[in-house]
């Protein structure tokens, strides 16, 4: 039955992918496409009275664009946390931020990481859930969309557009409505959304439970379909409240993926080769499916320890799950919400058998498993021309990505790219275990994968945690929000500045001497790319992290 | 018009329709078509008070109740977590054996052999209502000794109170703890 759900699942991903794929490929057509009938006099008003000018930018102003409009939207959003207990819509009392936590928070919300470190619960107003966080679920994830959509014009030599009608329409012609939806449909399936306070209910047996609410289903559609991630309430998805059922937990699913694995479709689609797209999505499921099968395997054995004391363990490991995922639901989720950068949570990651534990820390760090919303198919195409450039080592020819030469200029940005993240999750790991290791909740190997699984969600703006890390303290919260913003924004720089120096190149004319980028053979050298590149970096740390642990793990 | 006066109105638009009206508007919806479930699957007894949710766990520490997950905040809902306990932590090893050694006294006649691991382990949530139909089962012995009700009659509560797999195939069977135990109270009463 539990592999049933799995087939099923796995296919309604497959079925959703492409043609998704191609609707937004169509959303951000250059010229009047039959949506502009519909979403156009919305869209007009927005860019009236947002006063946007609908120009055409260069990769420089394009991006330029970006990080101001959306450090803008962080100083709001500080503003909002540092002030929520003097606004309205506020019943629970809720007090002001703290300086270090907004400051993390808001950097977390803009960079669609959504790591926390408060509880919904206890820490955000109503106002502040929908006016910040929900808002930047929206912006995040549109910014992100926007980034890669201009860079793949950029990579098929066509102008870059505009950031701010590219934001605009993420949000008018594909989040907004599909939200709308999901949220009904979330909210029918048991999720509350109310602004009335905690209810108290009298128990049967005699005591009294204060039972925390608010407009949920609203907020956790959005929070899927952006690949953001946070949560209203403190443990996410795990709660029955933001997942009530076995349904809700497959639409989740659902959600996370349906941009992921659309976006290498929206890539062949825009630079008018669909084989392009679909070798990379071939390639990327690939890698899904190992990840998965590996987090099955290590889930339903269990914890050999627990397993020794005698007790009736078939559903496998168990502990930090909820009954009605049960292990198989679990697994599934933790690996996808990984391989998406989303960070829901429907399980809690730091009680993992130690194996599955390494299969969520390398989807994050390899950050190619399809990726986020539009950030990850921009790492993606990133390792795509590394492998482009070391088959043009091997062969001694002048590499070529889509016509274009790839030469000295590029490589250098691209290897500044590549390198930012193991510095990002290193560094600071390597700190914090030197000088605030008191913050570990669980000692031996175990607390060192849990201090580089929060650097490396922060780096591959994921979000999930292994929680149990104490976080909230100002050296964590500063040190993972600038780790968070440069792993976002670096990335976005220097890829665009790729597109912008390859869209000012004359195309090379294939010849039969030229390599290929659609065909099975370059989906192996994609492969072997991001394999080599994220063994080489990352696999000692995981040798003494969870392959330690798991090791050690004997009755 | 400059980046950073576009970059403001058009923030602050988004804000206003994204942050404030798509969710005003959603719980305005909600409310008119889905009262039960936007406020929170409330329970209610035959006088009209709220003694909890349906989707939430309560605790239950008498022993003539059945008792759900091992949760580290007591079911104490205006938050939710776990003690996060790695596979290797030491802390958690202790906390299954005491669990053991509680279920055998309290199930003299259940062998620890059938008892399910969900009984004895952490929910994510902490608030996690279910248990598996097993763990339900494997209580029946002893709350039929302290209720007097019998064990035939249990048993068949368990049966009705058990949901089965969503369509048949998606997740796990489960039995709503606290729904079970206002049942099982019905039938003390009567």
């Amino acid at each position: 039955m539990a592999f049933l759900a799995l087939g099923v699942t796995l296919l309604l991903v497959l079925l959703l992918a492409r043609p998704t794929g191609l609707y937004i490929a169509h959303a951000f057509k250059d010229e009047q496409t039959k949506l502009d009938r519909f979403f156009g006099p919305i869209e007009r008003g927005i860019f009236k009275i947002g006063g946007i000018r609908r120009d055409n930018q260069s990769w420089k102003k394009y991006v330029f664009a970006l990080l101001m409009c959306n450090a803008l939207m962080i100083a709001l959003v500080y503003i909002i946390f540092r002030t929520q207990a003097y606004l309205p819509l506020n019943p629970t009392n809720v007090p002001n931020m703290e300086p270090t936590l907004a400051f993390n928070t808001a950097i977390s919300f803009m960079t669609t990481t959504n790591l926390q470190h408060y509880s919904g619960e206890s820490g955000l107003s109503y106002l502040s859930q929908m006016i910040a966080i929900v808002f930047m679920m929206f912006v995040a994830p549109a910014s992100g969309l926007a980034a890669c959509i201009a860079f793949i014009r950029g990579l098929g030599g066509k102008p870059f557009g505009n950031f701010f009608v590219d934001m605009v329409r993420a949000i008018t012609r594909l989040l907004l409505p599909l939200a709308i939806v999901m949220a009904i449909v979330f909210i029918a399936l048991g999720v509350p959304q109310t602004l009335e306070p905690n209810a108290i209910a009298h128990t049967i047996s005699g005591g009294e439970q204060s039972i925390a609410r608010g407009p949920i289903g609203s907020f956790l559609s959005i929070k899927q379909l952006g690949n953001n991630g946070g949560g209203f309430l403190g443990v996410n998805s795990a709660h029955p409240f933001e997942n009530p059922d076995a349904i809700s937990n497959l639409l989740q699913i659902l959600l996370m993926l349906l941009i992921p694995t659309a976006m290498p479709f929206v890539y062949g689609k825009m630079v008018g080769n669909a084989k392009q797209g679909r070798v990379l999505f071939v390639a990327m499921s690939m890698l899904f499916i190992v990840m998965l099968g590996t987090t099955l395997a290590a889930e339903s054995t269990g914890n050999p320890v627990l397993n020794s004391l005698g007790i009736q363990h078939d559903q496998g490991s168990m502990e930090g799950k909820e009954v009605r995922f049960g292990m198989m639901q679990s697994a599934l989720y933790s690996v996808v919400t990984t391989a998406s950068e989303t960070g829901a949570v429907n399980t809690m990651h730091d009680t993992l058998t130690p194996v599955a534990g390494l299969v969520a820390i390398a989807n994050m760090m390899l950050n190619t498993v399809f990726g986020g919303a539009g950030a990850g198919l921009m790492n993606v195409l990133m390792y795509a021309i590394i492998g482009v450039f070391l088959s043009g080592l091997m062969v001694g020819r002048t590499p070529e990505f889509l016509g274009k030469k790839i030469e000295g200029k590029e490589m250098m940005l691209i290897a500044l790219t590549m390198l930012m993240t193991p510095f990002l999750v290193l560094a600071p790991s390597a700190w914090a275990l030197f000088s605030y290791s008191g913050t570990i909740s669980n000692s031996g190997f175990h607390g060192l994968t849990q201090v580089m699984y929060e650097y490396t969600s922060a780096a591959a703006n994921n979000g999930s945690g292994f929680e149990g890390l104490g976080d909230n303290t100002p050296f964590w919260n500063i040190t993972t929000g600038i780790v968070m913003y440069i792993g976002r924004f670096f990335s976005f720089v220097t890829l665009l500045a790729v597109a912008g120096s390859l869209s000012a190149k004359k195309a090379v004319p294939e010849t039969a001497g030229t390599f290929r980028t659609d065909t099975a053979l370059f989906g192996v050298v994609f492969l072997a790319a991001v394999l080599i590149v994220g063994a080489l970096t990352f696999f000692p740390g995981l040798v003494l992290g969870p392959i330690a642990e798991q090791l050690t793990l004997k009755p | 018009m400059g980046v950073l006066a576009t970059s403001l109105r058009t923030s602050l638009l988004i804000m206003l329709v994204c942050g404030l009206l798509y969710s005003l508007t959603m719980t305005g919806i909600a409310q008119l078509i889905f009262p039960k479930q936007a406020n929170g699957s409330l329970i209610h007894n035959a006088d009209g008070v709220v003694i909890g949710s349906e989707l939430i766990g309560q605790s239950f520490v008498d022993p003539a109740f059945f008792q759900g997950r091992v949760s580290s905040i007591e079911y104490k809902a205006e938050g939710s977590g776990t003690p996060n306990y790695a596979p290797s932590n030491s802390d958690m090893l202790d906390r299954v054996k005491q669990s053991i050694a509680d279920w055998s006294a309290n199930n003299p006649d259940v062998p620890v052999s059938e008892l399910p691991i969900d009984l004895i382990s952490n929910s994510g949530s902490g608030l996690d209502p279910d248990i598996s139909p097993e763990a339900a089962l494997a209580q029946v012995p002893r709350i039929s000794q302290l209720t007097g009700i019998d064990q035939q009659q249990i048993t068949a509560l368990v049966d009705e109170h058990t949901k089965p797999r969503e369509l048949g195939f998606l997740g796990e069977p489960t039995v709503n703890v606290l729904m079970l135990n206002i049942a099982l109270q019905q039938l003390q009463a009567k």
